[in-house]
């Protein structure tokens, strides 16, 4: 079988960027609540709330850890890989990405030592002023990233000149027409995987551990949040959608399976299996017009089918189909509990009920695997365009021999499938361990009332020399 | 002509200032990785991991920064550049990806903590070798036409003795960085090693700029091509009295370990700088004989430079967080300043 460089080239990407968003997706979300805790126990002088930013603040250092080093894989992989993409599209997506790095990852970075190692070398208003400056740094990074991303699909603001983008309005090509609802999305679904990585393991060590107090807490705040969060990004979702039908159509017609040029009336597809080379779909489950209700407000309305374009101009259907409606059905879980968990609250029998705990407690990579999906959604629904309508993927991938890009996709599908159970093992290991005792905070917080103490615990040791 | 060429040297500029901020940073924070396999005890292991685990993360940041000026500025470099040497690049990320994650890992560990060890060791050791073994492409040249064909360009006598050259360059640094953060027996392997590694280091410049000037009549008529030779001799010269200087100041802090009396302060950290010196001529020196090109002989920084809007657009990110970068970083130095001990505690 001949190998196809381009293929290759296309599949490791797609490989290594799935991974990657993995970490980002929960750090985002678990910074900022690490945050939240450390303010309130300076706030409050309340352990559990130490407890908590204590116990989160090692399951975020190894996410973190993992974010970075296969983040910087993505740096170099455009040029290494989509060597004419990066030719051509660097003048626009190269600027955002160097505003990434310097007003983010530097800052993230920066302050990652102090909120990591710093306890005792700085004082508390100062160590959480570290914290919420690298959650701040999660967002910032988040809204340049997903700046360069949306132009890609929703591309503005330039001219080509000799087929090299140039770019004729920074603000026009960074809020491109789908950017603001990328990034309210993505940002909403990073917060609630957090959400949800936290809400599971309180529910799990309400279960099985002794530490009662840390996840009664742990879980209430999380349960609050994934009240308010979830429903407001099905709201997202939807405008988002409806972004998406003005945009990107065939991608839509993708999304909710339609075939027909133009359809009236669509059906929503609960299930169905779409069959590209028959232009229909098989065993579908539908509700009569409610696709149309819902994108256009009308259950008449008029949607744009997939055969409104040529068959080498439409995503690979069954793959965009199946992941929406993976993320659908996993968002519509997460709002399911956390109804149940406020009427349970309400009930007053929220920590007693270990049917719903233990629920709670399988949901742990939903915001994963729900933000995974979203993502095929996104980027399999482009294709095969790179650049919405102006540049081809397939066009634009390195000339590399198969070979070398072959050696390169084992070599990361190796290291990351090693590193993905390392990781697993590791984040097990850490939660089963449980917070630190009362004891060990007592004793951390004698350095962090004192800063400088152990400096000058060492000096007492060993007195420093000043006479040379 | 002036104002057209004004901007694409200033990222020219940035980038070389970026490639020598990761090269000093990084380079020391590799190094550790490299003399790894010759500290031999777990708690002499947890004192070269923690001289560094507060610092990795934004050292190797200067290497994305880097990456994206060469995207965002030079857009027709990076992807020649990035694509030509598709595997040392590919191998070198694999290795900051198992140091990286050594990090996190091992003080984590019990049972697999010598596997961390190994990762973190060939980790650093494997990126420092790929970055040295680029470094050698680019100055001998390689056909960018050639992309699909030119398999194995990149690896020559010359770039292989680079990496090696790079690796050892790196050592050095982190034997200065340790002399520095450590007292006693470590503080004392670190110097003696790094007088070592100092020789072998100052040996592989003099050899990397013969062959250089041997291979590359360009460059030779660079150098020897006029009056400006002679204050190009400056470069060679402070060079040498650089390892002058630091070859003493490590001896002395064996010898004032050995007489039993504390070791000046001076002594302990000056080293590091001298190291850092030596480097900084060395690019020096690399940038006059490469300048104005990216990629040598074929591709030059005006004519890959993206348009002014691009380039205008990032200017005051440049001019105001790059500064600002420097500010916190070294505040964040400043903050675990001091002997590793002294900030042993964890998270």
């Amino acid at each position: 079988m001949e190998l196809d460089a381009a293929l290759l080239s296309r599949l490791q990407f797609a490989f290594t960027v799935s991974f990657h968003i993995i970490f980002p997706s929960i750090t985002i979300g678990l910074a900022t609540l690490i945050a939240i805790w450390e303010g309130l126990w300076l706030k409050t002088r309340k352990p559990v709330y130490l407890q908590l930013a204590k116990f989160w603040i090692k399951p975020f250092a190894i996410t973190f850890g993992m974010g970075v080093v296969s983040g910087i894989v993505l740096s170099y992989e455009f040029g290494t890989n989509f060597s004419e993409f990066s030719r051509i599209t660097g003048t626009v997506l190269g600027p955002l990405m160097a505003y990434e790095v310097l007003t983010a990852f530097f800052l993230e970075a920066g302050f990652l030592g102090i909120m990591l190692f710093g306890w005792q070398r700085v004082g508390p208003k100062l160590h959480f002023f570290a914290t919420v400056v690298v959650a701040v740094g999660t967002w910032i990074s988040a809204f340049w990233i997903i700046a360069a991303n949306s132009w890609m699909h929703t591309p503005a603001g330039y001219v080509i000149v000799d087929g090299v983008f140039h770019v004729k309005s920074w603000w026009e090509v960074i809020f491109n027409p789908s950017m603001p609802y990328r990034f309210s999305h993505m940002l909403l679904a990073a917060f609630i995987t957090g959400t949800f990585v936290v809400l599971a393991t309180s529910a799990w060590q309400l279960l099985h551990t002794e530490h009662k107090a840390m996840a009664r807490k742990g879980l209430s705040m999380t349960l609050w949040l994934a009240l308010i969060l979830t429903p407001l990004q099905a709201y997202v979702g939807d405008l988002h959608g409806l972004n998406v039908k003005e945009h990107q159509p065939v991608k839509l017609a993708a999304m909710e399976g339609i075939w027909p040029e133009r359809e009236a009336g669509a059906p929503l597809l609960l299930f169905a299996i779409p069959d590209k080379a028959a232009e229909k779909n098989h065993f579908e489950i539908a509700i009569p017009k409610l696709a149309s209700l819902i994108l256009t407000h009308d259950p008449d309305g008029e949607l744009m089918g997939l055969k409104a374009v040529p068959a080498d101009e439409r995503p690979n259907v069954a793959v965009v189909f199946f992941s929406f409606r993976v993320m659908v059905g996993i968002g519509m879980l997460m709002i399911l509990v956390a109804l149940t968990g406020a009427f349970l609250r309400w009930r007053g029998t929220l920590y007693q009920s270990r049917w719903f705990l233990t629920a709670c407690s399988y949901l742990a990579p939903g915001g994963v695997i729900a933000v995974l999906a979203g993502w095929y959604v996104v980027e399999v629904g482009r294709q095969p365009w790179l650049v919405q309508g102006l540049v081809r993927t397939m066009e634009v991938v390195s000339p590399l021999p198969a070979e070398r890009v072959l050696f390169s996709l084992t070599l990361f599908v190796l290291t990351y499938s090693l590193l993905f159970g390392v990781y697993l093992y590791f984040m097990r290991k850490l939660i089963r361990k449980g917070p630190p005792s009362p004891e060990q905070l007592q004793q951390q917080l004698i350095g962090v009332k004192a800063a400088g103490y152990a400096a000058a615990l060492a000096k007492q040791i060993k007195p420093v020399q000043e006479h040379h | 002509m002036e104002l057209q060429l004004g901007l694409p040297l200033f990222y020219f500029l940035l980038l070389g200032f970026a490639i020598l901020m990761y090269v000093l940073l990084d380079g020391f924070d590799l190094g550790i990785g490299i003399l790894y396999p010759w500290f031999n005890s777990d708690a002499e292991h947890d004192h070269l991991m923690r001289s560094i685990s507060h610092v990795w993360d934004g050292n190797e940041t200067w290497l994305v920064f880097g990456g994206v000026i060469l995207f965002g500025a030079f857009p027709a470099a990076y992807a020649s550049i990035a694509s030509l040497l598709y595997l040392p690049i590919m191998l070198m990320l694999i290795g900051l990806i198992f140091r990286g994650v050594a990090f996190e890992y091992r003080f984590k560990s019990n049972t697999s903590r010598q596997w961390w060890n190994r990762a973190f060791a060939i980790g650093s050791s494997l990126a420092a070798f790929c970055q040295g073994l680029m470094l050698g492409v680019l100055v001998q040249g390689v056909d960018s036409d050639t992309i699909a064909l030119s398999s194995l360009q990149w690896l020559t006598p010359f770039s292989l003795f680079t990496g090696l050259a790079v690796m050892a360059g790196y050592a050095l640094l982190a034997c200065t960085y340790l002399t520095m953060k450590s007292r006693g027996d470590i503080q004392q392997k670190a110097a003696r090693y790094g007088q070592r590694l100092l020789l072998f280091v100052m040996l592989s410049m003099l050899l990397v700029s013969l062959w250089t000037l041997w291979l590359q009549p360009d460059i030779r008529q660079r150098w020897f091509g006029g009056a400006h030779t002679l204050a190009l001799m400056l470069l060679p010269l402070l060079a040498l009295l650089a390892a002058r200087l630091l070859f003493r100041d490590l001896g002395r802090v064996q010898r004032q370990f050995a007489a039993d009396s504390d070791i000046n302060r001076r002594h302990e950290s000056r080293p590091f700088w001298l190291a850092a010196s030596l480097f900084l001529l060395a690019f020096v020196g690399l940038v006059v004989g490469l300048f104005p090109y990216l990629l040598p002989r074929q591709l030059s920084f005006y004519a890959a430079a993206a348009p002014d809007a691009s380039l205008s657009f990032m200017l005051p990110g440049v001019l105001i967080f790059v500064p600002l970068i420097l500010a916190y970083t070294l505040w964040g130095y400043h903050i675990f300043r001091g002997k590793v001990e002294d900030f042993e505690e964890g998270y």
